[in-house]
């Protein structure tokens, strides 16, 4: 049943990249326990914009849990307090009257805050254009059923590429490592017959492109698994690094004269 | 800002060294770890001969002196010296990358699955170092032996473990081991991609039966010298 909340908010507010940040305390007064918290937080920048000052940045976009933007780590989790919930899917319900909420921008070297609680995910872009495609020589579509592939992998291939590239793993990560969304990427297409190919390739790429973002190192604490709202397992990080290894043993540059022309 | 440098390139094009990954670091620090892992375990396994009397500990560690015409145990020294180097230099550069990939942290957090073995792995780690080295002056050199008598392994172990204090040493150290081990074990198991559905439970069990029975016998060792049970 709908009930209302008041709630004090300690939030990052932060200029833009250059500035110093701080956190700032707001009052969220009367919010419906049916808001999401996007919502919720909509209603306190009308307070704020009233006010003359500036409201506070986030990102949001589809608001319905699959584009990835709502980025934020709400009371010390990414996301909030629900398991496979991003930030837009989030109710006002999973919070008490009188609680107050620290909200913060994710952390991590490669994400630099742009403003308040916005963060800029490029690293994850440039990490999937290093890798994170099949090439297709364009021509008539072919059949449908001309590529067998097994129910199994295709289930496996669909989990895998659930992920939203939020960012949430990196967030949580103690180490802010990107091993959960790489491997996500790098196994949706390794299921498939389309991803063969360039399967080898593609993965030592994008763990090189991850390394020059300067994401951490994974260390097995499994933080990344418990945070992803779209329930990419700790599975699939093993699933990569027996690609990688097997890419790393078996890389041969190109130098078959049959590449040369 | 932070940009790096778009490495566009054709499948298999960029050639970044094994070493310098971050995943081969891991997979470092993995095979290290099985190699130390072995190793405590047959070392926890030949020591107990002491349970046995002076004549078989003596004669297991002449063995051990001997085999293959005293080459064995250098061949065993320079692989496990080989494994801690390069172990501690992969810790070291792994943690710094992490270090570095977090240069503002948070005001609040609130971990959901981190152990307390994993979130102190390089500290039980670096007191593991400092444990070795102690443990080669004291049993290996005798250099922090009180009675120390070369080639007498049973006597030194006895008169080793009645000082309370190097005792005391021996079992925070291997409590020490007993996390480093608990998530080691299990977390070279994924570092090398031996994960699924159906070992997974057993992944977590063997390392929790292998880390309670390695680190039960070992401080069960000063436990009964100290207790007059090896005398
Ligand atoms: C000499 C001092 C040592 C230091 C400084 C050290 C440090 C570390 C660190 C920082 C990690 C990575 C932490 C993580 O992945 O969460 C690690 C992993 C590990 N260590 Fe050690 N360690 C030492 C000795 C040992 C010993 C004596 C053993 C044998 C029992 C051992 C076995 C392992 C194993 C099996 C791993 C897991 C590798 C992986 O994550 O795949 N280490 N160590
Ligand atoms: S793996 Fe999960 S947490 Fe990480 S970016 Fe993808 S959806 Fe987000
Ligand atoms: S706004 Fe799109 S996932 Fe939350």
């Amino acid at each position: 049943m709908e009930k209302h909340l008041n709630l004090t908010l300690q939030v990052w507010r932060q200029k833009d990249a250059m500035s110093e940040g701080e956190f700032v305390e707001y009052q969220a007064k009367h919010i419906s326990t049916e808001m999401s918290f996007l919502e919720m937080l909509d209603v306190v920048n009308e307070e704020i914009i009233r006010k003359g000052e500036d409201p506070i940045a986030f990102d949001h976009d589809c608001r319905e849990g699959i584009c990835g933007m709502c980025s934020m780590v709400i009371n010390g989790r990414p996301h909030g307090p629900k398991e496979r919930t991003t930030t837009c899917q989030l109710h006002m319900r999973s919070f008490d009257d009188g609680d107050t909420i620290t909200i913060e921008p994710w952390r991590a070297k490669p994400f630099p805050v742009i403003r308040d609680l916005i963060v800029d995910r490029g690293a994850f872009d440039r990490i999937i254009a290093s890798g994170g495609f099949i090439s297709v020589p364009t021509g008539a579509p072919q059949d449908a059923n001309a590529l067998p592939v097994s129910k199994q992998n295709s289930d496996l291939a669909m989990d895998a590429a659930a992920c939203i590239g939020c960012g949430a793993c990196v967030a949580a990560c103690p180490n802010a490592s990107a091993m959960l969304f790489l491997s996500a990427k790098v196994s949706h297409l390794g299921y498939l017959p389309q991803g063969q190919p360039e399967r080898y390739g593609r993965v030592r790429n994008m763990v090189s492109q991850m390394d020059a973002e300067a994401f951490g190192t994974c260390t097995n604490h499994g933080e990344c698994e418990a945070a992803c709202p779209k329930g990419i397992t700790l599975e699939t990080i093993a699933r990569m690094n027996r690609d990688y290894i097997k890419a790393s043993l078996t890389y041969r540059p190109e130098i078959a004269s049959g590449g040369a022309g | 800002m932070s940009v790096a440098e778009q490495t566009l390139a054709g499948a298999g094009e960029r050639s970044p060294g094994f070493m310098d990954s971050s995943v081969g670091r891991k997979v470092v620090m993995a095979i290290t770890g099985i190699v130390l892992w072995g190793f405590v375990t047959v070392h926890m396994l030949g020591n107990l001969t002491a349970y046995m009397g002076a004549e078989a500990m003596n004669h297991y560690a002449e063995f051990l002196h001997t085999m293959i015409h005293g080459m064995g145990i250098w061949v065993f020294r320079a692989v496990l010296l080989t494994a801690v180097l390069l172990h501690i230099w992969a810790a070291t550069s792994l943690t710094l990358s992490n270090h570095a990939a977090r240069p503002v942290g948070y005001r609040k957090q609130q971990r959901q699955s981190a152990t307390w073995a994993s979130r102190s792995m390089r500290w039980t780690g670096v007191l593991l170092g400092i444990f070795i080295v102690f443990h080669l002056l004291h049993l290996t050199f005798g250099t922090v032996h009180p009675d120390f008598i070369k080639g007498d392994a049973y006597h030194n172990f006895v008169t080793g473990f009645q000082v309370p204090w190097v005792s005391a040493f021996y079992i925070v150290a291997q409590l020490c081991l007993g996390l480093h081990m608990w998530h080691g074990v299990w977390s070279f198991t994924q570092t090398l991609g031996w994960a699924h559905p159906r070992y997974n439970a057993l992944r977590r069990n063997f390392a929790t039966v292998l880390t309670v029975l390695v680190v039960g016998v070992n401080i069960s060792y000063p436990i009964a010298v100290l207790t007059g049970i090896i005398h």
